[in-house]
């Protein structure tokens, strides 16, 4: 970043002689240095799991979740500043609501993308605010089905098959790709999601993480939760296993 | 004598004085691939019928329809709002919008304005979701999805023939003879119904409409005086042996 220090980089309302925000790519950087969120959508419903990085040993376990409900049938995890990542659930709540008083029926997940995409935009547009220092993924099974999409702070968003935010996005990104999404069960995605988020975390460089994992689908009658806590502590156990033969093997 | 004093049906009961009145009869009803709507096209102002050819069957979206009753500008101003959120909706979502959504629509500014409305709207449509289906929003302003449904003033005297003659999984021929022998009675009952029967066919593929004028309207039993006859003739009559006058 040549530009860096040149003063093109103080607002979000001021580009660059090259064309660029910085605001908006230090935004990013916030992002680039939060614990890993994946999504994997599979035929039947949609897996999010996160990588809790704990800041202190005496946190409660199973507490400040990071994966969220915004509706009914809405699952939201955000990687990047936390207290950022609350507000836009509080806004997406918001917009769920909104739209359930309006048309009286479910929000299909494209229109909430949308919706918060925008919301993400205003805020790369004024000299007086700051952008979200948050990547959020948002899943659901609508009246399309399985839905998965990623919302970056400029506001952009889109739809995945599977994707990865944060600081391990490049080697679950890796790990994705070698996923067969028609043929993988809910069931068998959290595992697979398990063993990724396991995988990526390095436990002599980084610190302690508590695995978070959720899903909306077929096997969660089409509500968005937690999974239960016995599948939880299989996929837990499994991924914890499955990642340390691998580095054993390195 | 003013005619409106001796109507006691609810919808002229809440007019002003010289608002325009669809004492009506409307229709709607669903059918495999889906739906039938119709209405006659009588439009009064008390006893005088400011419209003898009245479209009661306003468009909303591409293949969403509403039939309105009650005051003519309240079911206008309505319909007009609803129009304008749909072509919204359809933009924004890059999709038609579902019968459902139109209804609720319609469901919200009814309720809201329930004490200054006097609206009874049948919403009616095709989906991919659904297909052809109804619902009905009357006076009070609830939303009720039907397999068919009738209102306005005409409407009451009608109920019975409905429940009688509705079968589940009417062809659309039998569905659109269905709504016309429906309203050609209501409207032979009901005063302030009358004129011609207006028609609209909902499907994927297109909007149709049918008209049928006033004097190719189906015909039922039309009474017969019967006092004062000698009853040696009615006897005769009743055996079929003379033709009745």
């Amino acid at each position: 970043m040549s530009s860096i220090g040149t003063g093109y980089d103080l607002s979000a309302s001021t580009y660059s002689p090259d064309g660029r925000i910085f605001q908006i790519e230090y935004a990013n950087k916030a992002v680039e240095n939060a614990g890993t969120v994946i999504g994997i959508r599979v035929k039947d419903g949609v897996i999010l799991a996160a990588q809790k990085l704990l800041d202190s040993k005496l946190l409660v376990p199973g507490t400040a979740k990071r994966i969220l409900t915004a509706d009914m049938h809405i699952g939201l995890a955000s990687a990047g500043l936390r207290a950022d990542g609350k507000h836009l659930q509080t806004r997406a709540r918001e917009e769920c609501k909104n739209y359930r008083d309006n048309y009286m029926s479910p929000i299909p997940l494209k229109q909430l993308s949308d919706r918060l995409g925008s919301y993400l935009n205003a805020y790369t547009l004024y000299s007086s605010v700051r952008p979200f220092g948050i990547s959020t993924l948002i899943s659901s099974y609508d009246k399309n089905g399985p839905q998965l999409y990623a919302i970056e702070p400029s506001g952009l968003y889109w739809g995945y098959q599977a994707t990865a935010v944060g600081k391990g996005k490049q080697l679950a990104q890796t790990e994705l790709e070698k996923l067969n999404f028609d043929e993988l069960s809910m069931h068998q995605a959290v595992f697979e999601a398990a063993r990724i988020i396991h995988l990526i975390h390095d436990p002599t460089k980084d610190k302690g993480f508590e695995l978070e994992i959720s899903w909306v689908g077929k096997d969660s009658q089409y509500k968005h939760a937690h999974v239960p806590a016995q599948l939880y502590d299989e996929a837990n156990e499994f991924g914890r296993t499955q990642a340390e033969s691998g580095r054993m093997q390195e | 004598m003013d005619l409106r004093s001796t109507m006691t049906h609810k919808d002229a009961e809440r007019l002003k004085k010289g608002e325009v009145n669809l004492g009506t009869s409307i229709m709607a009803v669903a059918f495999n691939g889906g739906v039938v709507i119709g209405a006659d096209s009588r439009t009064t102002m008390g006893s005088y019928i400011a419209n003898r050819v009245t479209d009661k069957l306003t468009h909303i979206h591409d293949r969403i329809y509403c039939c309105r009753s009650g005051s003519a500008a309240d079911t206008q101003a309505v319909a007009d709002v609803v129009t304008y959120h749909l072509s919204m909706f359809g933009v924004q979502q890059g999709e038609r919008p579902s019968v459902h959504t139109a209804a609720a629509l319609f469901n919200q500014l009814c309720y809201s304005n329930k004490d200054r409305l006097s609206a009874g709207i049948i919403v009616a449509g095709y989906d991919k979701e659904n297909g052809g289906s109804v619902y009905n929003i009357p006076l009070g302003g609830g939303m009720f999805r039907q397999p068919w449904a009738i209102g306005g003033s005409g409407s009451t005297y009608v109920y019975g023939y409905c429940d009688a003659t509705y079968k589940d999984n009417m062809t659309k021929d039998e569905t659109v003879t269905f709504v016309k022998n429906t309203l050609a009675l209501a409207m032979s009952r009901d005063g302030s119904s009358g004129g011609t029967i207006r028609m609209c066919v909902i499907t994927e593929d297109n909007v149709e409409r049918l008209f049928v004028p006033g004097n190719e309207l189906p015909r039922f039993w039309e009474g017969q005086e019967i006092i004062n006859k000698p009853a040696h003739q009615l006897a005769m009559e009743a055996q079929g042996d003379v033709m009745i006058q």
